[in-house]
């Protein structure tokens, strides 16, 4: 081995009297070898150092911008600490600069892989401090809806977790249903994403003719898709060998870490808001918890893929169900009037400029409403103070808590199930960040 | 008409029980909207969150939210809400404090391992401390962001702005410029009462300058009641 002797003596506060071209020369020279050929090594010592390695900003398996810092022995993770906030925009505090109405846009760029369902926890949270009706309709609208964004979500995340564990064909199979899906999105809203749809006291437009039949026989059709996907990874030894197993959590643990939706229920908590805290008409549809039984990856893949099938369930008794009648409420105070009335009436002409300059004002008070998306349960803290701009509007992300337990779950399992275990927590990025 | 939002429970008991259990600690106890609120001393949050998760009639097992607020004109101006959920009892209830940006809050890590992220959104995004949080770093701001975001005095453009550099070929930061005036419409109506004072009206309270003698002389006007003109104040011009 060369001495350091360049380095300062820290004793003394000398350096050695080697100079530059000495030292070169010293580096240069060969090196005799420090390393221990495998079989002369006491393997009762470990002289082997943990190595960190970043797991993206930007990295396929990561579902968006996430720097996982793992501290890896070999390909043992020892820790794991997810660096999150690359996405942060600051949605709470551009909450509090807008309207109520200007503010829910902003919800759709959440989870913008179910976007309906994160502007549904903030619509109720307004209707419920304003003290707001729904016509029945709209709550059927909502529902239905809301169980076709599940489906958007969990055909997403299904087929990409697949995909992370290196089954690519399911993907390409059940887009062409989640096209079919945003094709719905877009007649109902007019955009395929960011929809917008669900406003304070109902939805924003009626439903086109003809949506409410087709969005029936996609429902019947769904199914068959389904059970090729499921045929395909269910019982494949591949599919399995990656995810059973692979980042359990108990059911005492899952509680302590906060989580919900899906992942608590595959740890075996019968846990659904829809059936617990009924809202909107969930307490009239007839469907089953999901629930699993080892909390691993697996069955956290198993219970959305079931969960689906619930979803279909609940969408065709809406399809049926769906009464005549008004697709917001009538209050003029909350709700703008349509295009033709508003050309005709004085007073509509006022309440729709009054609707969209000023807003409406929203009583003081706060409330937390938490509706069950399909993510799990996801939150709006709203604290009004009595006019048109919220105070304050917490987000409740529900991937913030699912992905504070990575260290908890990935702790002494290979690197390569880091993606399994992320894919199986169902993580979108937009939520997490806001 | 029932009510369409996530159903809560009636009582039964809870707030009585709550109120037994943790008396002194308690400030006040509020209903509204069906959800109860209880606003408790600082230093007690510890005490009362493991007292309401481990007390078998109260079982607030999951800690599910932790936010906090900032109310700038108050003493202690930042508040901090505990939001708990019982699985079994299925009831909610929120638990709320007081504190200040010197004032450090007991961590609920050693109760509920949730509450580290939790705190640490909190204390990046107000600067409220938390002690015993083993891992208070900031969470979702840049790297060495300087400043609490959602405080209500810091500017909703923030301070600096980045890019990347196509001369330095790194990303470099620099004071926000905005092409356009960051425009704050307040649309609250002039007629209904505003709490703020239009540019110029507050010479209306100050006594005109005296007058020379000869030049004619005019009635003050008296225009401290008068109503603001509705067109100024659309636009109320950002500070």
């Amino acid at each position: 081995m060369v001495e350091q002797s360049t380095l300062p003596d820290l004793d003394t506060g000398t350096t050695s009297p080697m100079t530059g071209a000495e030292l070169r020369a010293a580096r240069l020279a060969p090196q005799p070898a420090t390393i221990t050929p495998l079989l002369d090594r006491d393997p009762t010592t470990n002289d082997s150092a943990n190595y960190m390695i970043n797991f993206g900003p930007q990295h396929p398996a990561a579902h968006g911008v996430l720097r996982l810092v793992m501290e890896l022995d070999g390909e043992i993770i020892e820790r794991c600490d997810p660096h999150i906030g690359l996405l942060h925009r600051g949605t709470e505090k551009l909450c509090e600069a807008k309207t109520y109405l200007q503010a829910l846009p902003y919800m759709d760029r959440l989870d913008y892989v179910s976007p309906m369902c994160m502007e549904h926890s903030y619509v109720l949270a307004i209707e419920k401090l304003a003290n707001i009706e729904v016509p029945e309709r709209a709550q059927y609208i909502r529902v239905m809806f809301a169980e076709i964004t599940r489906i958007l979500n969990h055909i997403l995340n299904t087929t990409s977790h697949a995909m992370d564990v290196g089954a690519g064909t399911p993907m390409l199979w059940l887009f062409e249903q989640r096209e079919a899906l945003m094709g719905f999105y877009e007649r109902v809203s007019g955009a395929r994403f960011h929809a917008a749809y669900f406003r304070p006291g109902g939805v924003h437009q009626e439903m086109p003719d003809g949506l409410l039949g087709d969005i029936g026989d996609w429902a019947n059709q769904y199914e068959k898709h389904l059970d090729d996907f499921q045929g395909l990874v269910a019982d494949n030894r591949i599919f399995k060998q990656r995810n059973v197993d692979i980042g359990v959590i108990s059911k005492a643990d899952a509680i302590a870490w906060g989580f919900s939706g899906p992942c608590i229920r595959a740890s075996g908590v019968a846990w659904d808001l829809r059936r617990s805290q009924p809202y909107e008409v969930y307490d009239r549809m007839e469907f089953d918890v999901v629930v699993g039984h080892h909390g691993d990856c697996y069955d956290r893949f198993m219970v959305r893929m079931e969960e689906m099938r619930q979803s279909i369930r609940i969408i065709k008794q809406c399809v049926v169900q769906m009464p005549a009648g008004r697709h917001a409420s009538f209050d003029r105070k909350v709700v703008p009037p349509g295009r033709g009335e508003m050309k005709r009436s004085m007073e509509a002409l006022i309440h729709h400029f009054k609707l969209y300059t000023e807003g409406f004002h929203v009583p003081a008070g706060e409330v937390y409403v938490a509706t069950e998306s399909p993510k799990g349960e996801f939150g709006i803290f709203m604290v009004a103070d009595g006019t048109n701009k919220p105070y304050r509007c917490h987000i409740r992300a529900t991937g913030f808590s699912h992905l504070q337990a990575m260290d908890f779950l990935c702790k002494g399992h290979m690197l390569a199930d880091a993606p399994a275990v992320l894919g199986s927590l169902d993580i979108v990025f937009g939520e997490v960040d806001r | 008409m029932t009510a369409h939002w996530p159903a809560t429970k009636p009582d039964d008991g809870v707030r009585a029980r709550i109120e037994a259990l943790f008396g002194s600690a308690i400030l006040g106890v509020t209903e509204h909207c069906g959800e109860t609120t209880v606003l408790i001393v600082r230093d007690a949050i510890v005490d009362v969150v493991t007292g309401l998760r481990d007390d078998p009639d109260l079982a607030y097992d999951q800690l599910m939210d932790l936010s906090g607020a900032d109310f700038p004109t108050r003493v202690c101006r930042f508040d901090v809400n505990y939001h708990l959920l019982s699985l079994t009892k299925n009831r909610r209830i929120r638990i709320k404090l007081h504190t200040d940006d010197v004032l450090a809050v007991p961590s609920l890590t050693s109760l509920y391992p949730v509450a580290g992220w939790f705190e640490r959104e909190v204390w990046d995004c107000y600067g409220v401390r938390f002690d015993g949080n083993p891992d208070l770093r900031r969470i979702l701001t840049d790297y060495g962001f300087q400043g609490h975001p959602f405080r209500k005095d810091f500017p909703l453009t923030g301070y600096v702005e980045l890019r990347y550099s196509e001369e330095h070929k790194r990303v470099v930061y620099e004071p926000v410029q905005l092409a356009q005036d960051f425009r704050n419409f307040d649309f609250l109506s002039p007629w209904e009462g505003t709490d703020y004072v239009l540019p110029g009206d507050e010479k209306a309270n100050t006594p005109p300058p005296p007058m020379s003698a000869g030049s004619k002389q005019v009635a003050p006007v008296s225009t401290a009641e008068a109503p603001h003109p509705a067109g100024e104040s659309k636009a109320k011009p950002d500070g």
